[in-house]
C-alpha cells in the first residue's frame, strides 16, 4: 500500500514538473459570451464572434497558444487580477477606473459613440428610466446624467427591460443593439452619447511581457489592414 | 448533432425543433443537469459532516474548540452568500496557490501582491495555465462544492446544535448512570436520538441548497440556469442557425418543472426517514406511529 502511495506520489510529480515546463505557451483568454456580434456563444458553445476571430489571429501572430474562458461580466476583473485567466476580451472599453487597477493594451476598436435603443422614437433620454448593463461604461454614463438608471447583469435583460416597458431604453454599444433594432419592435433614437476610449484588452498590470506582446501584434493587424477587414466583417465598430 | 441538420435553414416544424435541441449548447444544457445532481450529491453530505462537526465542538467543554465552533457557525451564518461565493472562493484560491508558491518556488524574487495582482510560479498555479479547460472546469466544481460545504455546514451545524439540545436531558442521565462515559453517551444515546428532531431543519436546508446552484457560475461553473438563460435569449440569424425570439420562458417554465420534480421527489424522502427515525421516540410523532402499531 505504501508502495503504491509512493508510486501515484512520484508520478504526479513528474507529470506536475513536466507540465510545468511546457507552460509559458497558453494564455487564458476571458471573455463573457454574451455580447453578440463581439462575443458569444455559438450554436455548439463555443465562443464565437469578432473578439474570437481577432483573438486567435493575435496569437497566431505572437506566437501563443490560446485557451477561451468565458466568465460572468461582474467578477471578470476579480478574476484577471487574482489569476483565473491571463487577458479579458470581451468589449471592455477603455476607462481611467478600470485603467487604475488593469492594464490595456492599445485600443482594437477606435472610441465609438453609444446608442439608445428604445420601444417608441420621442423618447426623452434625459428624464425617462434607462437600462443599462451593471458596471459598463453605459451604466456609469446614465448615473451621471441625470436620468434613471435600471441595472442589469446581463446585456439580453436589458433588451428585456425595454421590451417589458420596465425601462424607457437602453443605453449600450451601438454595434450590439443595432442586429436587435433590425428585427423591428424596437427603434434606434436619433441621439447618441461620445463615450469610451476605444476597446482594449485588459491584462494584469503585472503582466508587462504579455501586453506588449499583444500590443505588437494589434500594431501589425492595423498596419496590415487586417484588423479594419474584421471590424467591416462583424460590423462592430468604424474603422481605423 | 444529427446529419439531417446540417443546413437548418430549410427544415420546418418537428424536424427544426429536432435539430435545434440536440445542437452542441443544448447538449450542454443537459449534461450541466448532471453537474447539478453531482454537485447535490457531493455537497450535502460533505455539509452534513462540517455540520456535524460544527455542531460537536460547539457542544465541547473545551472552551477554545466550542469557540471555533461558535465563530465558524455565526460568522458563515452572517456573510451574505454572494459575498462569500465572490470574494471567498477567490481567496481560498489563491490561499491555495500561495503555499503551493511558497513550497514550489522558494527562490521566487518578486512579490505575490503586486498592487492589485496576485502573482505566484507558474509551476504554483492550480491548475497549471496548461492544463486542458476539463481541469480547470474540475477544479472549479471542488471550489463550488468545498464553498458550499462551508456555507451550508455553517446552517446545518445550528441545526444539529439545536436538535442535539432538544433530546431530553433525562436520557443523558439515565445513560451515565448505567456507567456509561462522556463520549459513550454521545455516540450511543445522543446521536441517533438527535436526528428526528434535526430533521425538519436539515430538510429545509436541502431545499434551499437545490435552488442555490446558479451561484455556481460565479465561480465559472455552467450550471442549469446559466444555460437556460443563455439558450432562452433572443438569438438573431447572423449569430446562429435556429433564430428565434426571447424564449426565456420556455427554459425557465422546463426549470421549473424540473425543481418542482426535485422538490416533490425531495419531500417523499424525507416524510420516509421522518417516519423511520420517529420510531421508538418520545415524541408526538413517535407517539402517534406506536398507537397506530398497537
Amino acid at each position: 500500500m505504501n508502495k503504491l502511495i509512493l508510486t501515484t506520489a512520484a508520478l504526479a510529480l513528474a507529470t506536475g514538473a513536466a507540465l510545468a515546463e511546457s507552460h509559458g505557451s497558453v494564455v487564458r483568454m476571458g471573455t463573457e459570451g454574451a455580447y453578440a456580434p463581439w462575443n458569444y456563444l455559438d450554436d455548439n458553445g463555443d465562443v464565437a464572434g469578432f473578439e474570437r476571430d481577432l483573438g486567435d489571429e493575435l496569437c497566431k501572430r505572437a506566437e501563443l497558444t490560446c485557451q477561451w474562458v468565458t466568465n460572468d461580466w461582474d467578477s471578470i476583473i476579480p478574476n484577471l487580477v487574482s489569476g483565473n485567466y491571463d487577458t479579458i476580451i470581451a468589449g471592455m472599453s477603455i476607462t481611467d477606473e478600470r485603467d487604475a487597477v488593469i492594464d490595456f493594451t492599445q485600443p482594437y476598436t477606435p472610441p465609438d459613440p453609444s446608442c439608445y435603443l428604445a420601444l417608441s422614437a420621442d423618447v426623452d433620454v434625459t428624464s425617462s428610466m434607462i437600462a443599462g448593463q451593471t458596471s459598463t461604461i453605459q451604466a456609469a454614463f446614465v448615473a451621471e446624467s441625470g436620468a434613471m438608471l435600471v441595472e442589469f447583469a446581463t446585456p439580453e435583460e436589458t433588451i428585456g427591460a425595454v421590451r417589458a416597458g420596465e425601462a424607457d431604453a437602453v443605453l449600450a454599444d451601438c454595434s450590439y443593439l443595432e442586429p436587435i433594432a433590425a428585427e423591428g419592435e424596437l427603434v434606434m433614437l436619433e441621439r447618441k452619447e461620445m463615450i469610451g476610449g476605444g476597446v482594449g484588452m485588459g491584462l494584469r498590470e503585472s503582466d508587462g511581457e504579455l501586453k506588449a506582446m499583444f500590443d505588437a501584434a494589434i500594431q501589425s493587424m492595423k498596419d496590415d489592414g487586417s484588423l479594419n477587414a474584421l471590424i467591416e466583417k462583424w460590423e462592430v465598430a468604424s474603422t481605423f | 448533432m444529427l446529419e439531417s441538420c446540417a443546413d437548418p435553414s430549410g427544415l420546418e416544424g418537428l424536424s427544426w425543433l429536432l435539430c435545434y435541441l440536440t445542437t452542441g449548447k443544448h447538449i450542454a444544457f443537459y449534461a450541466s443537469f448532471g453537474t447539478v445532481a453531482l454537485l447535490l450529491a457531493i455537497t450535502a453530505p460533505l455539509a452534513l459532516s462540517f455540520g456535524f462537526a460544527g455542531a460537536a465542538a460547539a457542544r465541547s467543554r473545551f472552551l477554545p474548540v466550542s469557540l471555533i465552533g461558535k465563530t465558524y457557525t455565526s460568522i458563515v451564518r452572517g456573510v451574505p452568500d454572494i459575498a462569500f461565493f465572490l470574494f471567498f472562493v477567490i481567496a481560498l484560491d489563491q490561499a491555495f496557490e500561495f503555499v503551493r508558491h511558497k513550497v514550489k518556488c522558494p527562490d521566487w524574487p518578486d512579490a505575490i501582491r503586486q498592487g492589485n495582482d496576485f502573482v505566484v510560479c507558474d509551476a504554483a498555479k492550480l491548475p497549471l495555465s496548461s492544463s486542458p479547460q476539463w481541469v480547470h472546469e474540475t477544479y472549479g466544481f471542488m471550489l463550488a462544492v468545498l464553498t458550499f460545504a462551508i456555507v451550508f455546514g455553517a446552517f446545518a451545524a445550528n441545526v444539529l446544535y439545536g436538535a442535539m439540545k432538544a433530546v431530553p436531558r433525562a436520557q443523558i442521565e439515565t445513560a451515565e448512570a448505567y456507567g456509561m462515559s462522556h463520549a459513550q453517551a454521545f455516540w450511543r444515546i445522543l446521536v441517533p436520538q438527535m436526528w428526528v428532531y434535526a430533521l425538519p431543519g436539515l430538510g429545509n436546508l436541502w431545499m434551499i441548497l437545490i435552488k442555490a446552484t446558479p451561484l455556481l457560475f460565479l465561480l465559472g461553473v455552467e450550471d442549469i440556469v446559466y444555460w437556460a438563460r443563455e439558450l432562452g435569449g433572443t438569438k438573431q440569424a447572423r449569430f446562429t442557425d435556429f433564430p428565434h425570439g426571447n424564449w426565456l420562458v420556455y427554459y425557465f417554465g422546463a426549470l421549473l418543472v424540473f425543481y418542482l420534480f426535485v422538490t416533490w421527489g425531495s419531500e417523499k424522502v424525507l416524510a420516509r426517514v421522518m417516519r423511520r427515525l420517529s420510531h421508538g421516540q418520545a415524541t408526538a410523532g413517535g407517539e402517534a406511529l406506536r398507537r397506530a402499531g398497537a
